[in-house]
């Protein structure tokens, strides 16, 4: 195996690693951690792709995203305080969910023909892509920063009637 | 990614690892004089002599306290979460050692030289508000929590002007590799053109490194330590040299940003020796100047911290963007560029100026002030 291949399967090991501590751990604060251990493996094959720009935007939004989704889990749930198995009458649909979503995933994976053999990767650099976010799609871009405006803003006034209550 | 000094060897992971190994023995040696630096600075500040019985003039303090913390013992307590409060010291420390790794000291000293190393830097640097938290939850002690969550809505806040300022720079110079816009200071540094960017990217840095006057999340008389408060030994001096080696990184790049890094003011190309000796002037100037802010300023309260950055540092340091990019768009004069950056900074200065004033005199504050004076007066 090439260096490159070594580099992937240990950074796709300890991806997984992560993803499966977040889906068991009983902590919720551990869960959370689990969850960067594999965001950043991620960044990591990013990287190994040459795709630089989304491995580094990859670490940038999702340290910040992590860090605010520990805060909350610290101050809206009692975290340290659950320890029985958070089981519900959701139980079955949950499962359904699950999965539809994995059965989806997994055929997608099995129905692509992927490209075996690549000799050589495109890397994309920084000037074309954000030249491709802010000139050739600009509109689709603003519409989408928009609509997450429009969510923080919505999210901002539910909470506040709840409190008004 | 350009290998300038080639592969050491020829092998590119042999190259990679000897490269963090020096990395890492350097930062060990900055860090340990540091200190001693700043215990030197701030004691004559306050009229006092400092470190001067362990070697020459106290030299080896630095050497003496690094061999004691590695000596002492590695407490844990026994409710902590094992595994967050182990690995959190390195959650602190492994990202500013990776942004060491994209800082430039002269045109062919550093580490890799990145096209993108502005953004690396960026990215890399936020990382390590993760490990604060972990500590302050790992810890299970009600004052590193408070500490960490301290920690994180601070550094999270100052984060955003600390980008905001950068990017203004890297606007003026149309470049993210650090090297090229050092390179571009040749005649001007852009501290000229950028003056309202230096001052904030300095005030948002040393909130990032949870420095006096933003200790708010380690204030040893609210949170006895915060995040740090169980953690002693080896690993406490974790946490103590990600704090001194990101403010020697954040030095290194306010150099190269702002002050014109190796190149300035002599022309293009001055040889590498004398690149080697602008470079450490100008980092330890600005290294110098963060010492001397810390033995000046009290510290503030954390709500001031917060409307400070949301509502003086973020606005004016966006609408320092808008302007660079008029001026850069439709071609105007350079010098626009200082007179807006120029005015911005002086109306940030008198509004936080007048914030304060108007603060001091607000009837129920200076009732407060008039109490414990009282209170003083009577011996309590």
């Amino acid at each position: 195996m090439s260096v490159e291949q070594w580099v992937f399967y240990v950074l796709a090991a300890i991806a997984v690693g992560g993803a499966a501590v977040t889906v068991f751990a009983r902590d919720i604060v551990r869960a959370a951690l689990g969850l960067i251990v594999a965001l950043l493996m991620t960044a990591g094959v990013f990287v190994l792709l040459s795709a630089e720009v989304i491995g580094l935007v990859q670490l940038l939004v999702y340290g910040g995203a992590v860090a605010i989704l520990i805060l909350f889990a610290l101050m809206i749930t009692r975290a340290r305080e659950v320890t029985y198995r958070l089981d519900g009458p959701q139980k079955p649909l949950a499962l359904l969910a699950g999965a539809t979503l994995a059965a989806a995933i997994g055929v997608a994976v099995v129905g692509t023909v992927f490209p075996t053999n690549t000799d050589h990767i495109n890397p994309v650099g920084f000037v074309e892509m954000s030249t491709a976010l802010f000139q050739t799609y600009a509109v689709p871009f603003e519409v989408a920063s928009l609509v997450l405006l429009v969510a923080l803003v919505g999210a901002i006034i539910i909470a506040r009637q709840e409190e008004r209550q | 990614m350009m290998p300038v000094l080639g592969y050491w060897f020829g092998i590119a992971w042999l190259d990679a690892i000897l490269r963090l190994a020096v990395i890492a023995g350097v930062m060990t040696v900055v860090v340990i004089f540091l200190t001693y630096a700043e215990r030197k600075v701030i004691a004559r500040v306050q009229q006092r002599l400092g470190p001067t019985r362990t070697g020459p003039a106290g030299l080896l303090q630095g050497v003496a306290d690094a061999l004691k913390l590695v000596l002492k013992e590695d407490l844990r307590p026994t409710t902590a979460d094992r595994w967050v409060f182990e690995l959190a010291p390195f959650m602190v420390f492994v990202p500013v050692f990776l942004t060491f790794v994209a800082v430039p000291f002269t045109r062919d000293l550093g580490v890799r030289f990145l096209s993108l190393g502005l953004f690396y830097i960026v990215a890399v640097s936020s990382l390590n508000i993760v490990g604060f938290i972990m500590a302050g939850w790992g810890s299970d002690n009600k004052y590193a929590l408070l500490g960490g969550v301290r920690a994180a809505a601070q550094m999270i806040s100052y984060e955003v002007p600390l980008v905001l300022t950068v990017l203004g720079v890297a606007m003026v110079a149309s470049s993210l590799d650090i090297r090229v816009i050092t390179e571009r200071q040749d005649v001007v540094p852009y501290i000229v053109w950028q003056p309202l960017a230096f001052v904030v990217f300095i005030i948002a840095g040393l909130a990032e490194m949870n420095r006096t006057p933003f200790d708010i999340p380690v204030a040893e008389s609210e949170v006895v330590g915060g995040p740090t408060v169980e953690y002693s030994g080896i690993r406490w001096s974790f946490f103590q040299l990600a704090e001194y080696s990101s403010l020697f990184v954040l030095s290194a790049l306010g150099a190269d940003l702002f002050l014109g890094g190796y190149i300035w003011p002599f022309g293009s190309n001055p040889p590498g020796w004398l690149q080697l000796i602008l470079i450490l002037v100008k980092t330890s100037f600005m290294i110098l100047m963060i010492f001397w802010v810390r033995a000046t300023f009290p510290r503030l309260r954390i709500d001031q911290l917060m409307s400070y950055c949301w509502k003086v540092l973020i606005p004016v340091t966006v609408a320092q963007l808008f302007f660079n990019g008029l001026v850069l768009v439709y071609r105007w004069p350079d010098i626009l560029l200082l007179v807006f950056s120029g005015a911005l900074l002086v109306g940030a200065t008198a509004a936080t100026a007048v914030a304060v004033r108007r603060a001091a005199r607000r009837p129920r504050d200076a009732q407060a002030v008039r109490d414990r004076r009282l209170q003083y007066a009577r011996g309590a």
